[in-house]
């Protein structure tokens, strides 16, 4: 695989941090948030900054920018200098009036980064208001301009429309145009392709690259992903705990990490080889869909509407013990599937039948009784248990409702606890006291309560740091071995379904284009779909458990070791 | 847009329907004879049934209720049974003090306690929060006459710089009105800024927390710019709540205010019709206060999508 690993030593240093602290404000004595961080970054280069949630990468670059929140955290101590300014005692109209000029920022939700009442055209042309004295014709010019360089569409259209009304793609690329519009000479980019789909991804990353050919910018790139690490750094700096661990070209850091903590990262680092496909057993399958249609919308009050197809004609069956992942990007149908086998929504027509019911058509009352068969592990661990309640209320709550004893149930939820690698004292507590992966632990163990025939996870890894993904797919693992629980894995991130499905099924708006064995769609994929899906998987050609090349493994295996 | 506004418009219709229905359910329901009120304790059953005749009291229901409903179609309120003028145009008289004073007090308030929310938000946590939060808990705890009789001491006895009551219409001058409005403006204004302080504050404080009030900051944007652009814009849809209906309101609660300043608005004439059993302007009253409430409602759904692009159904 090709890296970038530029040498730019000569070229003109841009920002120096030196012994950079920030602690929480008001609070010396406490333990720091960053702690004697240095970083170099030169005029042209991409210095990623990689770490898991928490490892302070995002605070990092606050300080950069000069937007700490002043109520919770400050600078302790340090130097950051943007070419010869010392940021950390700016004034705070020097530093607005550095920000956009010189240096810029993008975020990583272009969901929520753009003010959602504003016109995203004004949001742009915002910043020559502030920072320059164009006319507003030439400020509205250049606006334009701007947006043709990041290669929006029908340009005219977009600058009057609002952030509801464009992609996310398309939200990232108004995020760039309105951060390089000056120019500037260090662009901060915070998880920017992170919400993003993996082909949409590849755009933003091309256009990033393609802009900071132009002007020459250079590039503070924070990220958690090891596969766009490889695509586009020169230079990395690994975060942990607030100190930076490791800093090497990337190649370096790629082939010959130091650090454990560094190997400890790129081991966790799926790959999209398929883990070998479990026998299929001889017992009838627990879940079968047949025709599985559902149309969102329809109906109106003034005139008939079309309706949204979000999900046309999909069958499969999942045998015990099996995983079947559904992969796809945002709006191909996947959740909508899941949502119609839960029965969170009601199918338009089709047939699901698990555990011998055929559940598609019950009423709410009659599923009731079916419900305990089939559970669901969603994606966001913070949302997704109850804040008020304990751990144990949690957890026997289903129970309780299906004529389990409390006693029983509180036995069983103890049980469960040990299961999913949590003290058993732990039950007594609130979620907020837990980690985003424990909490996720937890929905699991959740779901387990139930004893289903079917669970189904949907991104149930995706809101969670690799590392700790791996132990939750080693857990999920481990739990259909245990009980021949029938999985339904939704993701969108093939990495994740190679690793834990047996059988892929790829949707793209509404349809299903290829189904099966994961073996063969993730090797040998037939639609151009997922052909292309794959193409954009980020670093798929580096093999980061075993510091090396994947598709010069392993006949080179002994020339890069 | 315009389908919007349409759409909105034409849903408040069964609303006012079923609203006159009650209306005139509630008066032909309730015990009493109107006929025996109106001519007094002296009435022998002859004049009753006369008097019952004249107001068609006599009819089926039905047809009271389609005649009623015609005349008020035809903005025909009835005529009142104590002072024997017609109804609407006692409304139309005593409806002038009391919106003009509701105006004033809402742009008091409005005008005084979205800074003071948008500020205390901004400065969350300092002393500047703490003083704004603090009058406000003043401005929901002292009760309305206790505040409009230490303005009325403090700026009308003492200080002589405005009339103690009294009402004068702003074509007799917008002097006398305003000296004359101020006060009962700002007595019934201390609980909407209270109100409306807290609303903004606690919109603002989320709306503050918000990741585009973030990217405003990196661009460079000025805090005033990112106060009044960014965020105030994007936390509107409940203060906007709070303020509409603040006003429906205002100008149904006036009763204590109007009283305590001697003002010749609705509030007083609703205490009269209720003291007189005088039921077509209670109807009336019933009919204003709803048809008021739903049209202020009206005015805030539509102007949501004004500040929020989003909300366009």
């Amino acid at each position: 695989m090709e890296f970038k690993s530029r040498d730019f030593s000569a070229a003109k240093r841009i920002l120096k941090i030196r012994k950079l602290n920030v602690g929480l404000t008001g609070r010396p004595k406490a333990a720091p948030v960053l702690d004697g961080i240095d970083l170099d970054i030169r005029a042209g280069e991409t210095h990623c900054l990689v770490g898991e949630s928490g490892s302070g990468k995002s605070v990092t670059s606050l300080a950069a920018m000069g937007l700490l929140p002043p109520d919770a955290l400050e600078i302790q101590s340090g130097l950051i200098d943007l070419e010869g300014f010392d940021i950390t005692a700016a004034r705070p109209a020097q530093m607005r009036e550095l920000r956009a000029r010189r240096i810029a920022m993008i975020f990583q939700e272009p969901m929520t980064a753009l003010n959602p009442v504003l016109r995203v055209g004004e949001q742009i042309e915002e910043v020559l208001n502030m920072h320059t004295d164009l006319s507003t014709a030439d400020a509205k010019a250049r606006t334009i301009d701007m947006m043709e360089q990041v290669h929006l569409p029908d340009v005219q259209r977009i600058y009057s429309a609002f952030p509801h009304q464009l992609s996310g793609g398309q939200r990232q690329r108004i995020m760039i145009a309105m951060a390089l519009i000056l120019d500037p000479d260090l662009l901060i980019a915070d998880e920017p392709t992170t919400a993003l789909d993996v082909t949409t991804q590849l755009q933003i990353l091309k256009l990033i690259a393609e802009m900071q050919e132009r002007h020459g910018t250079a590039v503070l790139f924070i990220t958690h992903d090891m596969g766009v690490v490889a695509e586009i750094a020169d230079t990395v700096s690994v975060m942990q705990k607030g100190r930076i661990v490791e800093s090497a070209p990337i190649r370096d850091l790629l082939t010959h990490p130091k650090e454990d903590y560094t190997k400890k990262l790129l081991k966790a680092v799926p790959n999209l080889a398929p883990r070998p496909s479990r026998g299929v057993s001889a017992k009838s399958d627990v879940i079968t869909v047949a025709g599985l249609d559902m149309t969102y919308g329809g109906g109106g009050f003034f005139r008939k509407s079309e309706g949204v197809k979000a999900a046309r004609d999909v069958n499969f069956t999942i045998a015990p013990g099996r995983t079947l992942g559904i992969v796809g990007e945002s709006g191909s149908g996947k959740s909508t599937v899941a949502r119609c086998i839960m029965r969170l929504i009601d199918p338009t027509a089709g047939k699901v039948t698990v555990a011998g019911t055929e559940i598609a058509q019950l009423s709410r009352r009659q599923l009731q009784p079916h419900r305990k068969h089939f559970q669901i592990v969603f994606q966001d661990p913070y949302r997704s248990l109850n804040p008020r309640w304990t751990v144990a209320r949690s957890l026997c709550e289903g129970p309780i409702n299906f004529g389990t004893p409390r006693d029983a149930a509180m036995d069983h939820a103890a049980e469960l606890m040990e299961l999913v690698d949590l003290p058993r004292d732990a039950l007594d507590r609130y979620p907020h006291q837990f980690s985003g992966g424990q909490r996720q632990r937890i929905a699991i163990a959740r779901a387990v309560a139930m004893k289903p025939d079917l669970l189904v996870a949907d991104e149930a890894v995706s809101a969670l740091d690799v590392s700790v993904q791996a132990q939750v797919l080693d857990l999920l693992d481990d739990i259909q071995e245990k009980f021949g629980v029938a999985m339904l894995f939704i993701t969108h991130d093939l990495r994740v379904a190679a690793q834990i499905c047996d059988e892929v099924l790829v949707m793209q708006k509404g349809l299903v284009v290829e189904h099966g064995p994961a073996g063969g769609v993730l090797s040998n994929p037939t639609h151009e779909y997922t052909r292309n899906l794959i193409e954009a998987a980020p670093g798929r050609r580096w093999d980061f458990a075993n510091f090396r090349a994947l598709d010069s493994a392993p006949a080179n295996q002994g020339a890069t070791a | 847009m315009f389908l919007y506004i349409l759409k909105r418009v034409l849903a408040t219709i069964p609303v006012m329907v079923i609203v006159a229905i009650f209306v005139f359910l509630l008066l032909r329901l309730t015990p009493g004879d109107p006929a025996a009120i109106l001519a007094g304790d002296a009435a022998t059953p002859a004049q009753l049934e006369r008097i019952r005749d004249r107001l068609g009291l006599n009819d089926p229901l039905l047809t009271q209720f389609f005649t009623w409903m015609g005349q008020l179609l035809r903005g025909d309120l009835g005529v009142s049974l104590l002072s024997n003028t017609s109804v609407a145009g006692m409304l139309a008289d005593r409806l002038g003090p009391t919106i003009n004073i509701a105006l004033m007090t809402i742009v008091i308030s409005v005008a005084m306690a979205v800074p003071m929310g948008v500020i205390a938000a901004w400065r969350h946590r300092t002393w500047v929060d703490f003083l704004v939060m603090s009058f406000s808990v003043l401005g929901f705890s002292v009760p309305v006459f206790v505040i409009g009789y230490i303005l009325i001491q403090i700026f009308a006895i003492d200080l002589r710089w405005v009339p103690v009551q009294g009402y004068k219409s702003p074509a007799e001058g917008f002097g006398a009105f305003f000296s004359r409005a101020i006060l009962p403006s700002l007595t019934l204004a201390t609980i909407y800024i209270a109100l409306i302080a807290r609303m903004t504050r606690a919109s603002m404080l989320e709306v503050l927390g918000e990741d585009y009030i973030r990217t405003a900051r990196a661009k460079g944007v000025r805090e005033n710019v990112v106060l009044f652009r960014h965020a105030l814009r994007n936390a509107a849809v409940p203060i906007l709540t709070i303020i509409g209906t603040g006003f429906a309101l205002l100008i149904s609660g006036v009763v204590v205010t109007e009283s305590v300043f001697n003002i010749p608005g609705i509030g007083r004439l609703t205490v009269d019709a209720i003291l007189a059993r005088d039921y077509p302007v209670i109807q009336a009253m019933i009919l204003l206060t709803a048809g008021i409430y739903v049209f202020v409602n009206l005015l805030v759904d539509v102007s949501y999508s004004f500040f929020d692009p989003r909300i366009r159904y």
